[in-house]
């Protein structure tokens, strides 16, 4: 369901081609790792978001097929279960460490850097090996990854490489505590926020300058993580714990589109990476310059038919001051209104928020029949006007192409 | 005045622009196959048909809807003439309260007019936002099974 890298450049390679040639270690034989070992990789894999990539939709997990559809063309997650002939059941820990840290197969190819090795570089021996005992002792699946279709040769992965991909382990500051460090050594690794939270270049690479400055995955916006935060009301460590832990804190925010995977891989992260990710997190937002005076009665004014429609489709939930169990967010403070770009509000008045299957969650039912394109966009500048914020340029233009893309 | 086509007929009404849709098929135009369930958009008791599409009518306002196709369970067919998808939910029994059966109807029909030929998968993700307390699912499955049929073999 969710891509992380979709404005990158294409994704992990089809490994399945070639069998691995036969390494001198050889595989390790699932008897051979301890369970605690193996329970660390499950939890650093779920904050690694790894099954969201590799996994096809109503697929067996980690048995690759998900199509990831980027800019430069479509590539699949590959099949990371153990399976000798279309998994990495032949692979090595060392072929397992070279792919992770420097994007290469065991056969020396590049991969597609939506597959985020140039995150996971910095991660440590202890890590790598554990995720290595954990992807070797879930059930091998059978299953050939699907041809992708990428406008760019595999070899041009190395000229981006030079460019962009730095390899090399991370590097704890010392001006920070321990938990500080471990947030970072997560949020720039494994986690790799920064791949849909930062802000690219045509060619798909970070702009470094800009760490954390608001990017976009799979059409939607990845909010500002820095000082630039549009977050109507300031995150604190307790408040983005819980978010990033249940996708939801009551009255500030609920998660949707590409970050509710995330957010429900994290729920079986450890409790004590997620805290630190938040704590990371939380300060690089210090000093955020606040949100816009919000005027309601400003903006039925400007945007009366806009107000005609919310009055009538949104109000009863979200304007009644309920408890936030069954109750709505207040909508200024919603973060969907101070965004950059209407991108993720569309999605949300289009689609809702459907929980995934099984989790409990408010649910908000999609508006996509029940207004139209027009309405849509009547409706969206209204809300923005709520925010207090200037206009966005063209809601109508956006409301058109995400409506395409769903099609 | 709002002017609305509900089921291919053309009604002027005297109505304040938010009023919910349901709220006007039920009380003003006494259309009552759409049912108030939770008024929120969460159960599907209320849905009905706007431009070929499911939606829910109690979070709909009418000023929504003017120029628009509004279809209800009664445009389905009659007592004496019911249509396929009726028909189908008869012959399954799939009613225990029936409470939300119009709904399920109603998103059925949706969905087999822009998809005749929908897998059982294809039904149960479509039906997903239309909640049935009885629990007569697999009734409803079947009996929307049946409607693909009678309404492929009609051509």
């Amino acid at each position: 369901m969710t891509s992380r890298l979709a404005a990158a450049l294409g994704a992990f390679a089809i490994l399945s081609c070639t069998a691995p040639p036969p390494a001198p270690s050889g595989p390790m034989a699932p008897a051979r790792f301890d369970a605690a070992t193996v329970a660390k990789g499950a939890r650093l894999a779920a904050m690694g978001n790894c099954v969201s990539c590799h996994t096809a939709q109503g697929g067996k997990p980690f048995a690759g097929g998900y199509a990831l559809k980027t800019q430069f063309g479509t590539v699949h997650g590959t099949n990371i279960t153990p399976d000798p002939e279309t998994g990495i059941g032949g692979w090595t820990l060392e072929n397992f460490t070279r792919a992770l840290r420097e994007g290469l197969s065991p056969e020396g190819h590049h991969y597609y850097p939506a597959f985020p090795y140039d995150y996971f570089t910095r991660l440590s021996d202890e890590d790598v090996a554990a995720l290595y005992a954990f992807v070797m002792t879930r059930e091998p699946v059978h299953a050939e990854t699907p041809a992708n279709h990428m406008l760019v040769p595999r070899v041009a992965v190395g000229i981006w490489n030079s460019k962009y991909f730095e390899p090399g382990r991370f590097r704890p500051d010392s001006s920070h505590d321990a938990r500080w460090n471990r947030g970072a050594y997560l949020a720039q690794s494994l986690a790799h926020c920064s791949a849909c939270h930062t802000p690219r270049t045509a060619l798909g690479g970070e702009k470094r300058d800009r760490y954390m400055a608001g990017g976009e995955a799979d059409g939607w916006h990845a909010p500002a993580l820095n000082r630039e935060t549009p977050s109507p009301r300031a995150w604190n460590e307790r408040s983005l714990t819980l978010y990033l832990s249940t996708g939801l804190t009551d009255g500030h925010a609920i998660t949707a589109g590409p970050m509710a995977g995330v957010v429900h891989n994290l729920a079986y992260a450890s409790h004590d990476d997620v805290g630190a990710l938040a704590y990371y997190v939380v300060s690089l937002m210090q000093g955020a310059t606040g949100s816009a005076a919000s005027s309601i009665a400003n903006a039925a004014k400007e945007h009366p038919r806009g107000a005609a429609i919310y009055a009538g489709a949104c109000a009863d939930c979200h304007d009644r001051g309920r408890a936030a169990e069954g109750g709505a967010l207040e909508l200024q403070d919603a973060i969907a209104l101070s965004l950059p770009t209407p991108a993720n509000l569309i999605h949300i008045v289009r689609d809702g928020i459907i929980p995934r299957e099984h989790d409990a969650q408010p649910w908000m039912p999609a508006f996509s029949g029940a207004l139209t394109d027009g309405q849509t966009t009547d409706l969206v500048q209204y809300l923005r006007s709520m925010s207090g914020r200037p206009p966005w340029p063209d809601v109508a233009a956006e409301v058109r192409r995400i409506e395409g893309d769903s099609r | 005045m709002i002017e609305l086509d509900v089921n291919g007929t053309r009604h002027r009404l005297d109505v304040p622009g938010d009023t919910p849709l349901l709220y006007v098929l039920r009380n003003d135009l006494q259309l009552n196959g759409a049912k108030f369930g939770c008024g929120l958009g969460q159960c599907g008791a209320c849905t009905v048909i706007v431009d070929g599409r499911a939606i829910f009518s109690c979070i709909t306002p009418v000023s929504a809807l003017e120029g628009r196709r509004i279809r209800t369970v009664e445009g389905l067919g009659t007592v004496e003439k019911p249509g396929p998808m009726q028909r189908a939910f008869m012959e399954e029994q799939a009613a225990q309260c029936g409470y939300c059966i119009p709904g399920m109807m109603m998103r059925a029909q949706a969905l087999l007019e822009s998809q005749p030929g929908a897998d059982e998968a294809q039904i149960r993700k479509a039906l997903t936002p239309n909640l049935c307390r009885c629990g007569t699912h697999m009734r409803i499955l079947r009996a929307v099974g049946r409607a693909a049929k009678l309404m492929g073999s009609k051509g």
